[in-house]
Parts: C-alpha cells; sequence; structure tokens
C-alpha cells in the first residue's frame, strides 16, 4: 500500500519516544573514559627523565621544549638536570609518540579531559606544573598499568607506576 | 434594561461569559462572568459608564486575552516542539533552564530580544522591517472567531471559517516581502517558493472545509461544532481530514513542506537575513499559525470543546489542540522534504481531486440521507477514503519532473574564475 | 517589449549547510533548475603532502588521521601498507586481522556518518543522524579502548599496530555486533521505505557505468553504478582474501542504490568484523621495528578500499628518515570530478542529495 513506507518510519520514531534517551548529562554524570585514553595532564616524572629528549624529537609538531644543564651532582653521572620542560598542549594533538618514543618511561599520557583556559600562554604546561601535577598516568603504551582505578586524590609515585 | 440586552447580544460580554461556565455539564462556576463584569462597571446604572465604553473594554480586554494566550503559547510550543524531538531522537532535549527546561522559551526570548538587530546594508529597508510584522498580524487575526468554550467567541462570524482562510493567506505576503527585501539570493528562493506552494495548497484546503461546511450547513464555527451532534467530524469525512491534514501542513510551512526554510538547501529560506527580535517575531508567527491551525482542526473535525467526560469546554479545545501539534511534530521528526516540483503534484494532481471526490460524495451522502447520516456510514466512509487515497497514490503519486535538459553552453567560462 | 531572462548565479558554500564542510559550489540557476556548476575547493587545504615530507616515516601517520576525519583508520591503513612495501615487509598476521577489523569498524562508522548527512539534506529533520550518530558513538568506544583517541587514532603502525587489543575489547565488540544489525534495520525501516524518500532518489542523479570509469569514479558511488571493483576483492591486500562476504552492486547508478548500498556494505562489514574476531590468531601484534625507519630509495604505491573509493599513497623515498615525496591519491576529489554532469539538469533541492550520495569528505579533498 502507498504510505506504508511512511507508516513504518513513524513507528521507528514512535518507539523511540518511549526508550530512555542516550544522553549522558555531563557535568552530573561523567562518560568512563578507558584505560588507554590520551588525555591531558601529562604525567612526568623527573627522577626518571634523564633529559635525552627523545620525546621532543619524535613529537611531530614540535610542542615539547627542553632545554638541560649539566648535572652538578657527579655521583648522578648518566643524566642532565633539566631547566626547561614545556609542553605547548595548545598545540599538542595527543598522538601518543612521545610517550612511545621515551625509553625510560618517564612520560605518560594523562587521564583528564577538562583543562579549559582562557588564553593560550596558559596551555603550556611548565616544568613547575609537571612536577606539582596529580600523577594519573594513560595506560597508553604502558600496558601494565592497564586496569588501575583513579580516585580523586590518587598520585601515583614513579615506583608506583612501574615500567 | 441594559443589561439583559447585553448579555444576550454583546459578543464581549459572551466571551467572558463562556470562558467562566462548565455550561454543558451543568455546572456554572462564574455564573454569567460577562454580565457580573458590566455590571462591576457600572453598565446597568443610569449615568454610570456608557455601554459602548463597557463594550469596548470588555471587548479589547477579551481580544488581549486570546492574543496573549497565543502569543504565550508559542513558547511552550516551541518547548514542546524541542523535547519531543528530542525524545523521538533518542536524546533529551533542553533540560537545563529551570526545572525540566521550562523556563527555556524566557532565556530564549531574553536572548533574542538583546540580541543584535541587523539589516543589511543592500536591503529594503522599510519593506524589511515591515516584513515580520505583515507575517505575524494575520496570523493573530486568525484567533478571533476560534471558539474556545461555548459562547466564548471574540467575534462570532457567521462567515467565520471564510474569514480565517482569507485572513490566512495573506501572511504569505509577509514571507514574500521578506525574502524580496533581504536581498539574499536564498531568501528570493524561498519567497518564490513559498508563492507557488501557498497558491497550490489553498485550493484543497479550501474544498476540504467544504464537506464540512456541507454537512453543517454554516460557515460559522460555533455552529459547526454544535453541529457535530454525537460524533466527530472526522468520522464523516475521513477523506476530507487528510486532505485538509495535509494542506494544513503545506500552510504551515511544517514538514514535510519545509521547502521555503529547507535550512539543508536554503540556508534557512526566507528568514537568512533576519536576526534578533525580528526573526524572534517570525517565529512567533509560525508557532501562532500552528497554534491557531490546530484550533481550527480541532473544531472541524474534532468537535472543538466538546468532549467525553466533563471537563471545562477550552480544556478540551487545548488538549485537541495540543495532540494535534504533537502529530506535526511526530511528522516533522520523520519525514524527508518534498521537492518543489513534487510538492506542486502532490497539491494539483493528489489533493484536489481528492477534495473534489470528496465534496462530490458528501453532497451524495447528505442527499440521500437528509434527516441525518446513518452511522454504517462511517466504516463505509473509511473504506472509501482508503481505496480513493490508495488509488489516487498509485496513478499520481509524488513523482516529479525529469532530469532536464540544459541545451545552453557553459554559464561559467573558466574553471579557475575564483 | 521583450523580456530577457538570465539565469541567477548563486555561491553556495563555503559556509552552507549540506555542502559538508568548506566547500563552495557557483551554481547558475534557471528557476529552480541547474544550468552550470562550478566546484570550487581548497578552503581546507593543509599542504599534507608537503608537511610528509618533513616528518619522519612514524610521524606522518598521525597527519593522514587529519586526511578523511571520518575514517581516520582507513586513511592510517593505507599509508603504513604503502611504506611497507616500500620496505619489503609484512606485518604479524595478527597485526593485519586488527587492522582490518578496525577498518571495517571505520567503513561502518562512515558509512553511518553519511546516511545521516545524507537523510539530513534530504530535510528529515535530524533523526536519522542523531540514530547514525548514536550507533557510530559506540565505534568510537572501541576505538578509544584500543588506542585512547576517538578521531585522531594514529592506531597503526609501519609493521603492524600501536598496541595489542585490551582484555576489555572483546566483551564491547561482543555487545556492539549483537546489537548494530537491528539498528542498522531500524535504519532502514526508518526510511529506506518511504514513498517520499524514494521519490526524491530513485532515478535522480544517475551516474552511467562508463561516465563513473572515464571519471576515474571508486569506491560505493562507482559499485552503485553497476561495476563490480572493490580492492578488497580486486587486489586484496592484507587478509582480506581469507574472508568471506559479499560486495554489493548497484543497478542504476542513482542515489537511491548509493544509498541502499552503503546500508548493505554495512552488513557485509559486520560479517567481516565478526569473522576477524573468530579467526583472530594469537602472536606480536607489531613487528619490532626501530622507531626511525630508513626504508631503502625507490618508490611505492599502497591502496585499501576505504569507505569513499581507493585510497592510495604513492610514496618516493631515497633512503633517509622521511619520504621524499608523499602523493595522495583520495578517494573524495576523484569523485568529484563527475559532479558537474551529475548536477547540471536537477534542481537546486536535488543538488544537496547528489552531492551528499557521493559522500565526499573536504578534509580529505583539499588535504
Amino acid at each position: 500500500m502507498y504510505g506504508e513506507g511512511i507508516l513504518k518510519g513513524m513507528a521507528v520514531t514512535l518507539k523511540h519516544l518511549f526508550k530512555k534517551p542516550v544522553t549522558v548529562q555531563y557535568p552530573e554524570e561523567r562518560a568512563p573514559m578507558f584505560p588507554r585514553f590520551r588525555g591531558y595532564e601529562f604525567v612526568w616524572y623527573e627522577d626518571r627523565c634523564t633529559g635525552c629528549a627523545s620525546c621532543a624529537k619524535y613529537c611531530p609538531l614540535g610542542t615539547i621544549r627542553i632545554e638541560t644543564e649539566t648535572e652538578p651532582d657527579p655521583n648522578v653521572g648518566d643524566r642532565y638536570g633539566l631547566k626547561v620542560f614545556d609542553i605547548d598542549t595548545g598545540r599538542c594533538m595527543f598522538c601518543g609518540l612521545c610517550v612511545e618514543a621515551c625509553p625510560y618511561d618517564a612520560l605518560f599520557m594523562g587521564t583528564g579531559f577538562e583543562r579549559a583556559t582562557y588564553t593560550r600562554p596558559s596551555m603550556v604546561v611548565h616544568i613547575d606544573e609537571l612536577r606539582a601535577a596529580k600523577k594519573k598516568p594513560s595506560a597508553y603504551a604502558r600496558p601494565h598499568l592497564h586496569g588501575i582505578n583513579f580516585e580523586d586524590e590518587t598520585s601515583l609515585s614513579s615506583e608506583e607506576a612501574g615500567r | 434594561m441594559p443589561v439583559d440586552r447585553l448579555a444576550t447580544g454583546c459578543q464581549p460580554l459572551g466571551f467572558w461569559d463562556g470562558m467562566g461556565l462548565w455550561e454543558q455539564w451543568g455546572i456554572n462556576f462564574f455564573p454569567r462572568l460577562g454580565d457580573t463584569m458590566c455590571r462591576a462597571m457600572g453598565g446597568a446604572t443610569p449615568g454610570g459608564i456608557p455601554d459602548w465604553l463597557i463594550f469596548a473594554i470588555l471587548g479589547l480586554a477579551g481580544a488581549f486575552a486570546v492574543v496573549n494566550v497565543a502569543m504565550l503559547g508559542v513558547p511552550y510550543v516551541i518547548l514542546l516542539e524541542r523535547k519531543l524531538l528530542g525524545r523521538f531522537q533518542h536524546r533529551v532535549g533542553p533540560n537545563r533552564v529551570g526545572f525540566f527546561g521550562l523556563l527555556q522559551p524566557m532565556a530564549d526570548g531574553i536572548k533574542l530580544m538583546t540580541k543584535e538587530d541587523i539589516t543589511p546594508r543592500v536591503a529594503d529597508k522599510l519593506v524589511f522591517s515591515l516584513a515580520p510584522l505583515v507575517f505575524v498580524v494575520p496570523v493573530l487575526l486568525m484567533f478571533a472567531p476560534l471558539p474556545w468554550a461555548p459562547h466564548a467567541v471574540l467575534a462570532d462570524l457567521d462567515v467565520g471559517i471564510l474569514y480565517i482562510v482569507a485572513v490566512t493567506s495573506a501572511a504569505e505576503i509577509g514571507v514574500f516581502m521578506g525574502g524580496w527585501s533581504s536581498n539574499n539570493k536564498f531568501s528570493l528562493f524561498g519567497a518564490m517558493r513559498v508563492v507557488a506552494l501557498v497558491v497550490s495548497y489553498e485550493i484543497p484546503l479550501v474544498l476540504a472545509i467544504v464537506g464540512v461546511v456541507m454537512l453543517t450547513g454554516s460557515l460559522n464555527l460555533a455552529a459547526i461544532v454544535e453541529g457535530q451532534r454525537f460524533v466527530p467530524n472526522l468520522l464523516w469525512q475521513p477523506l476530507g481530514f487528510i486532505v485538509f491534514m495535509i494542506a494544513v501542513s503545506a500552510e504551515l510551512n511544517r514538514a514535510p513542506f519545509d521547502l521555503l526554510e529547507a535550512d539543508s538547501e536554503l540556508v534557512s529560506g526566507f528568514h537568512t537575513e533576519y536576526s534578533g527580535m525580528k526573526w524572534g517575531v517570525i517565529q512567533i508567527g509560525e508557532y501562532a499559525a500552528i497554534i491557531g491551525f490546530s484550533g481550527i482542526i480541532a473544531t472541524l473535525f474534532l468537535s472543538g470543546w466538546k468532549g467525553p467526560a466533563p471537563m471545562p469546554g477550552y480544556l478540551w479545545f487545548v488538549l485537541k489542540m495540543g495532540m494535534i501539534i504533537s502529530g506535526f511534530i511526530w511528522v516533522r521528526a520523520t519525514i524527508p522534504r518534498l521537492r518543489v516540483d513534487q510538492i506542486m503534484n502532490l497539491g494539483w494532481k493528489f489533493l484536489l481531486p481528492l477534495a473534489l471526490i470528496n465534496i462530490f460524495v458528501t453532497a451524495g451522502e447528505i442527499l440521500a440521507y437528509p434527516d441525518g447520516l446513518p452511522v454504517w456510514l462511517i466504516p463505509v466512509n473509511f473504506a472509501f477514503a482508503a481505496i480513493v487515497v490508495a488509488v489516487a497514490a498509485r496513478l499520481l503519486g509524488i513523482q516529479g519532473q525529469p532530469r532536464q535538459v540544459v541545451p545552453a553552453p557553459p554559464v561559467f567560462e573558466t574553471m579557475a574564475s575564483s | 517589449m521583450t523580456l530577457k531572462t538570465e539565469p541567477i548565479t548563486v555561491n553556495i558554500g563555503p559556509q552552507h549547510p549540506s555542502t559538508h564542510g568548506v566547500f563552495r559550489l557557483r551554481v547558475a540557476f534557471d528557476g529552480e533548475v541547474i544550468q552550470d556548476v562550478e566546484p570550487v575547493f581548497g578552503y581546507l587545504h593543509r599542504g599534507s603532502e608537503k608537511l610528509a615530507e618533513e616528518r619522519t616515516y612514524t610521524q606522518v601517520v598521525t597527519l593522514t588521521d587529519r586526511l578523511d576525519y571520518v575514517a581516520p583508520m582507513t586513511s592510517n591503513q593505507a599509508y603504513v601498507l604503502a611504506v611497507e612495501r616500500l620496505m619489503g615487509i609484512e606485518a604479524p598476521e595478527r597485526g593485519q586481522y586488527i587492522r582490518v577489523m578496525m577498518a571495517e569498524l571505520m567503513r561502518i562508522a562512515s558509512h553511518l556518518m553519511m546516511i545521516g548527512f545524507f537523510l539530513q539534506d534530504m530535510g528529515a529533520f535530524g533523526t536519522p543522524l542523531m540514530y547514525t550518530f548514536r550507533e557510530r558513538e559506540d565505534i568510537l568506544d572501541l576505538f578509544e579502548m584500543v588506542c585512547g583517541a576517538r578521531i585522531t587514532v594514529t592506531y597503526m603502525r609501519v609493521g603492524g599496530v600501536q598496541a595489542d587489543l585490551p582484555p576489555e575489547f572483546t566483551p564491547a565488540l561482543e555487545r556492539f555486533l549483537a546489537k548494530i544489525p537491528g539498528q542498522i534495520d531500524d535504519l532502514e525501516q526508518l526510511l529506506s521505505g518511504n514513498e517520499i524518500l524514494i521519490a526524491r532518489t530513485k532515478n535522480v542523479g544517475l551516474l552511467s557505468a562508463e561516465a563513473a570509469i572515464n571519471g576515474s569514479v571508486t569506491g560505493p558511488a562507482l559499485r552503485a553504478s553497476g561495476v563490480d571493483w572493490d580492492l578488497r576483492k580486486s587486489d586484496p591486500y592484507e587478509i582480506y582474501d581469507q574472508l568471506e562476504f559479499d560486495v554489493p552492486i548497484g543497478e542504476n547508478g542513482d542515489n537511491y542504490d548509493r544509498f541502499v548500498l552503503r546500508l548493505e556494505e554495512m552488513r557485509q562489514s559486520v560479517r567481516i568484523v565478526r569473522q576477524c574476531k573468530e579467526q583472530m590468531p594469537g602472536g606480536p601484534h607489531r613487528l619490532e621495528l626501530p622507531m626511525l625507519l630508513r626504508p631503502p630509495a625507490g618508490d611505492a604505491y599502497g591502496r585499501v578500499e576505504a569507505p569513499k573509493g581507493e585510497l592510495g599513497f604513492y610514496l618516493v623515498s631515497d633512503g633517509s628518515i622521511a619520504p621524499y615525496r608523499c602523493a595522495i591519491r583520495s578517494p573524495s576529489f576523484i569523485n568529484l570530478t563527475v559532479l558537474r554532469d551529475m548536477l547540471i539538469g536537477w534542481k537546486l533541492a536535488d543538488m544537496v542529495t547528489i552531492f551528499g550520495s557521493l559522500d565526499v569528505n573536504m578534509g580529505e579533498v583539499d588535504r
């Protein structure tokens, strides 16, 4: 019969009228992030970082800026002291190549995604911020972190984060 | 006694009387509200306010009330549309402003009023500013003869339905003015389309009404409601109802006939250049037209203020209007838009013959049973309507024109001329 | 007095609701009928091919995400296949299976998006779009699970994929596979029988097989015209020759065929994903390669059947760490060559549906 197709379509929309909406009411409800989510709040362990700048080299956009100085302590030996470690998250595309490239597992992707700011300069994450930030590393390129659950106040030390 | 004369003959008084009554169920909350108001103003006392002033005041108050019901209804119809569309689309719809998003219309209104009102430099400024008014005023005039409850008619015109048809087609002049004066090609397309659309769909719209008018024998809307004694006209006039609903969708520029706004083709058609409250007035006009036309559908086909349970007449009326509006929204959520030539085909080759067939069949039925139609005609009518629609659709359908041969040489000479 | 008429020239785009990005059409109308069309593009040009010459082979993968941002996985796949050919290596079997699985999931997502926007262009107010986006969300969730991002996946690597499937992936995929056929049916029921849709699409925007072949059209647009050409069958890459699936073919090459064919392709993709899941072998997902690749000097062309057609990467290596030249054969761009001939003679309303039925992605057109 003519009009049957229209009626069938109307039945489909009517069926959806009585279904529960799929919308997630964001600020109150949150969709779960998966462990490998490549997010903001890069996790950086200074004690592991040698200042080799592999991450900076592998970044396709050159968003990581590293300046080093000779380590004043002669006992440490195989590493540089870090003066500057800036990640320009305004240009970062979160491809995760820096994390993959890091030979000492010092850099991890973060799990956060709420870091809206008003100015571009404030999107540059400086070394002090990286030191002070809560460390909630993502499991991206670090499969051993799979399954870790982060509470609000968790902050993993470099031993807990593992290799 | 002047008051008695007023109470029987004066429409403003009748309107206020009707709003206070549950007359049909014998319950009387505000007996003769109009009379009471008249007396309170000193209408009956010699040397008080003159009668004509009382008429004028009560009439204006009635008009004010009805227009405001329409205007207040608009934001909530928009909200209902957004909520329902949301649910049809498996999402929530607006729910952040106020409880369940009930304050959303307020927020929208404030936003529209504070928005910059842009008039394009090349627009025809007078016509551009006038168009929203020309669009909205006829729509508001449409509410005058709507019967909200027994006697609650602002203007109990004997030619009520004719008046409505005449007035509403004037609104499209506003659309054309807006589209033309914007000096925008998309607007012009929208304006041209609306002229074609309205010319085509007014005719089946009017012809579909004729069946109802023949059944009742009156053009008066209140008389049409009274004439639907036991069953609504829908049961006697299924074919007319189908034609009328389709024609009304086109008249209201609702999906699937929204091609004068056609957001995916014409950006937003005739109101592409409008912003701020001018745009807001156009929206009010569109949605007020939806309210008004659903009121007319309720009156003509669904027995207006009458209902099977004891409720005030205007509640029944508003309930039926709400159902019809929800139906429009449901259609909008499902059906894609027709093309221009297909719409013309549908109007002239499908609806017009159907409306004529409906008139002939109704006339025959009335001739055969002048003392009232027998009940067994209801299923016959429905079967007949289904058969006619199926046959007409198979024969005519909505096939559009095929691809047109363009013999002309290319207009753009170079591909790099930009 | 004689009256003169002349066509009205309308500039559609670059900002227009249905040009799917920043695409511009200069159209000459006679009334509603299209007299001539001039497509203008380049508004989204980002110089991906030139940028690729400045990046190492691994870094270029991030650029390919941004070509066809509706189907990044297949762009990744085409690129890594080209590099693998250049180096003369092949990914381990598990890696290939994962890649094919991801590419097919991507095809479903891309077709879902095309169907949603196609029907939206036709004026079905948002409903099909919302339904298709709801289902696409599940696929993007799967991607986030395996690689941490939803759109800019950067998942495939030369010699395999970046990471193995996580443990929660298989149950989630099973849930998705159980759900998606019903949802495709829903979508079909919603509109494909609709009389208005049939009137709008049947015999509209005809593309003959000859014209399609002459215009180098590939992908669903070509198959809808009745040409049996699918790289997954015609030139099987990776493990497609071990999988069972059909290539749906259209008859007339009209809008309706292009629409229905995509629905059918989604069903076939579900079949492929299911087979991949069942046959998934063990072993490594990735070859042990250094991050800095130095392929031998030479050139190679890697191509895949992307959701929009044949996507190819032509790479020239001079033996250094970055490609000497990277040329991209993007299906969207080449499918646009037939647009002018398809549009002339139709009406304004058909313009958006024909354009939508070709499923063009501006990120890929302008590169």
